[in-house]
């Protein structure tokens, strides 16, 4: 027997055989897939996919579309207000129940309970809540404000906000547990230090424990802004779209596009560039975090 | 002596659970003073209370003169320092030290006084533009030193300071806070469950055991003459050999043994019949050269022997008792072998087995 160093190719052979199958998916569906709608996207395909060469024909039409830039516009108001009042609200309702409050499961489960509904009930249950005829507003009305109006899904201008509210109601108890999560991880000693050095809760929250929870938003901003791109079932129960395209996105455009214009193309161009938003935002902030020194904190 | 924290009938409950019970203490001014115990005992439960960061159910507590039972944390004039350091990790050591004083709107020109003073009494000047993250677990504890010690307290409070640290490291830090307390002549409170910690700092140490203070007396007399068994059991290492038996005459007689108790101080200096439980420390045994000092003599045979460089600990039994003995580090011994061993009365402890305190 001789004694070479066995080959570094079947070290941990068991592990990576069970790799193989995710290896292989992440490959050919993933990459693959995301590398096939590319080059279609530059492609005259309709119904089917045909490799009849036009350039950038898809994207000019695609960026001369209104149904497009309303999508796109939609997108960026939900999307930032969405991000930044689930935060806050999931942070909210998380440091309060971090106060040691009785019932505190309960109320836990009942906020987060939204999140294990689906979009498409979500969608359906906030319809009816903003219908003037038998939701908010006509209870409004039946207790006497007569003139009270709100039904923000029939008036196009801030449809997008109704269907803001119907997310923000999903999506913050996810956010509040994650958060809840984070603040139990830190040490209550650095609680009891900023008590003594008589520093009030609220500037103990902003500057001390919020800062230590880094890791926590991290993962809880990726979650939440990947919920806000790829937002598409919620649109799709509460408004379809409407009124008129007032509520589109891009994800129910692309929808529409590849399954029902029989439009493939247009549909690949707009992933694309869903793709290209979403490669922007990520590949600086990969950069920031993962990239160069370690850093020692 | 004047006091500088006094605590009058302290009662704490959470629920049903009485975890401190009409407890009183008198803390002097300059005094350092040690609550050791087992976890569990009350005593981190009672420094909070003294803190502020839990509040009383019954009872008073005074710092200074003032009552201070249900004034806020930073309005009490003390500072703390925790075992796990508490300190804020992002901001760098300066920011850890003057957060607290920026928060209190207090001048920058006194602000940076008062840090470089913190700075300069615990050698952390070139720390200051670090992150705790980038120093180690002793310095990190020196600055949360600093941060009770920018407060200008008069009253300084330990939670288990040092219980995080290594050994080495533990040693060192110890004789610094010595130092410190000398230097600066605080009141200081600390809290641990490191008996070599409690013996070589403190002025006075409170063994608590659920909930209350068993004996609060200098180290040297809680070592000498502990006020009951728990005390005694609690404080040495090796703990104190225990061999129960009886009074007789003046002779303490157990199976095997008679040792007569002339030159012990007995509670009421009236001497007691009937059962009891004699205390001796592994070193007050003598053995070789001390054997001269020694009243009563006994050969004692060895079953094992620990060497620890300065000392040796033999496990021996004498008749059929079981106790182990602390020789010099020097001995040569075998287990099987048998040594001549003697008593000091004056220096062993005798309790009563009905009620476990000191006669």
């Amino acid at each position: 027997m001789s004694a070479d160093r066995p080959n570094q190719l079947f070290r941990n052979m068991n592990a990576k055989v069970a790799a193989i199958p995710m290896i292989v998916t992440a490959l050919f569906v993933f990459v693959g897939g995301t590398a096939w709608t590319i080059v279609y996207s530059f492609t005259k395909s309709g119904l089917l996919p045909r490799m009849k060469w036009v350039g950038l024909d898809q994207y000019e039409r695609l960026w001369g579309t209104k149904r497009w830039l309303i999508a796109i516009e939609n997108l960026a108001i939900y999307g930032l207000c969405m991000l930044v009042l689930v935060f806050v609200i999931g942070f909210i309702l998380a440091a309060l129940i971090d106060q040691k409050i009785r019932f505190e499961n309960t109320i836990r489960t009942v906020i987060l309970y939204p999140y294990a509904m689906s979009f498409v009930v979500t969608g359906l249950v906030w319809q009816w809540i903003l219908n003037p005829e038998f939701g908010i507003q006509n209870i409004v009305r039946g207790i006497g404000w007569e003139s009270f109006t709100f039904d923000p899904l029939y008036t196009p201008e801030i449809a997008i906000f109704g269907v803001l509210i119907a997310g923000l109601w999903q999506g913050s108890g996810l956010v509040m547990v994650l958060m809840l999560a984070g603040l139990r991880g830190i040490d209550h000693e650095v609680w009891k230090a900023a008590r003594i050095d008589g520093i009030p809760a609220w500037k103990t929250y902003i500057f001390i424990v919020i800062p230590m929870m880094r890791p926590v938003f991290i993962t809880t901003l990726v979650l939440v802004v990947t919920g806000i791109v790829k937002v598409f079932d919620l649109i799709v129960a509460q408004t379809g779209g409407g009124p008129g395209i007032a509520t589109e996105v891009p994800a129910k455009y692309v929808y529409d596009m590849m399954f029902r214009n029989n439009n493939l193309g247009q549909g690949f161009a707009a992933s694309t560039m869903m793709l290209v938003t979403v490669a922007l935002i990520v590949i600086p902030w990969a950069i920031l975090e993962f990239g160069g020194k370690r850093s020692n904190d | 002596m004047e006091s500088s924290i006094s605590i009058r009938d302290l009662d704490l409950r959470f629920g049903s659970v009485e975890v401190l019970q009409g407890l009183n203490l008198d803390i002097g001014v300059g005094e350092f003073l040690v609550l050791l115990g087992s976890s569990g005992c009350g005593k981190s439960t009672l420094l909070n209370c003294i803190a502020g960061l839990l509040d009383v159910s019954d009872g008073q507590i005074h710092i200074g003169g003032k009552n201070v039972t249900w004034a806020e944390p930073s309005e009490r004039g003390i500072g703390m320092v925790f075992q796990s350091y508490a300190l804020y990790p992002q901001m760098t050591v300066e920011g850890n030290l003057s957060f607290g004083l920026k928060n209190a709107k207090m001048s920058k020109a006194e602000i940076s006084q008062r840090v470089a003073r913190a700075a300069e009494i615990l050698q952390i000047e070139p720390l200051l533009k670090r992150k705790p993250a980038a120093l180690s677990g002793g310095q990190r504890q020196r600055v949360a030193i600093g941060r009770a010690l920018v407060r200008d307290a008069e009253v300084f409070l330990f939670d288990e300071p040092l219980s995080n640290l290594d050994a080495k490291l533990r040693a060192d830090l110890r004789v610094e806070i010595k130092k410190l307390h000398s230097r600066l002549g605080n009141t200081m409170v600390y809290v641990t469950h490191d008996q070599v910690e409690a013996m070589t700092l403190a002025d006075r140490i409170a063994i608590m055991k659920g909930g209350q203070i068993m004996q609060l007396a200098s180290p040297n007399e809680i070592y000498n003459r502990p006020k009951n068994l728990y005390v005694a059991e609690f404080i040495g290492s090796p703990s104190m050999n225990f061999i129960h038996g009886e009074l007789k005459g003046g002779d303490f007689v157990a199976d095997g043994l008679s040792i007569p108790m002339t030159g012990y101080e007995f509670a009421d200096s009236s001497e007691k019949e009937g059962k009891a439980i004699i205390g001796l420390r592994p070193e007050h045994i003598a053995t070789g050269d001390n054997l001269a000092s020694a009243v009563s003599r006994t050969k004692a045979k060895v079953s094992l022997v620990e060497p620890m460089g300065s000392d040796t600990i033999i496990y021996a039994s004498v008749g059929s008792h079981p106790i182990h003995i602390r020789m010099d580090g020097q001995a040569t011994v075998k287990p099987g072998d048998e040594v001549e061993i003697g008593f000091q009365p004056a220096r062993a402890n005798l309790f009563d087995p009905s009620t476990e305190n000191r006669l």
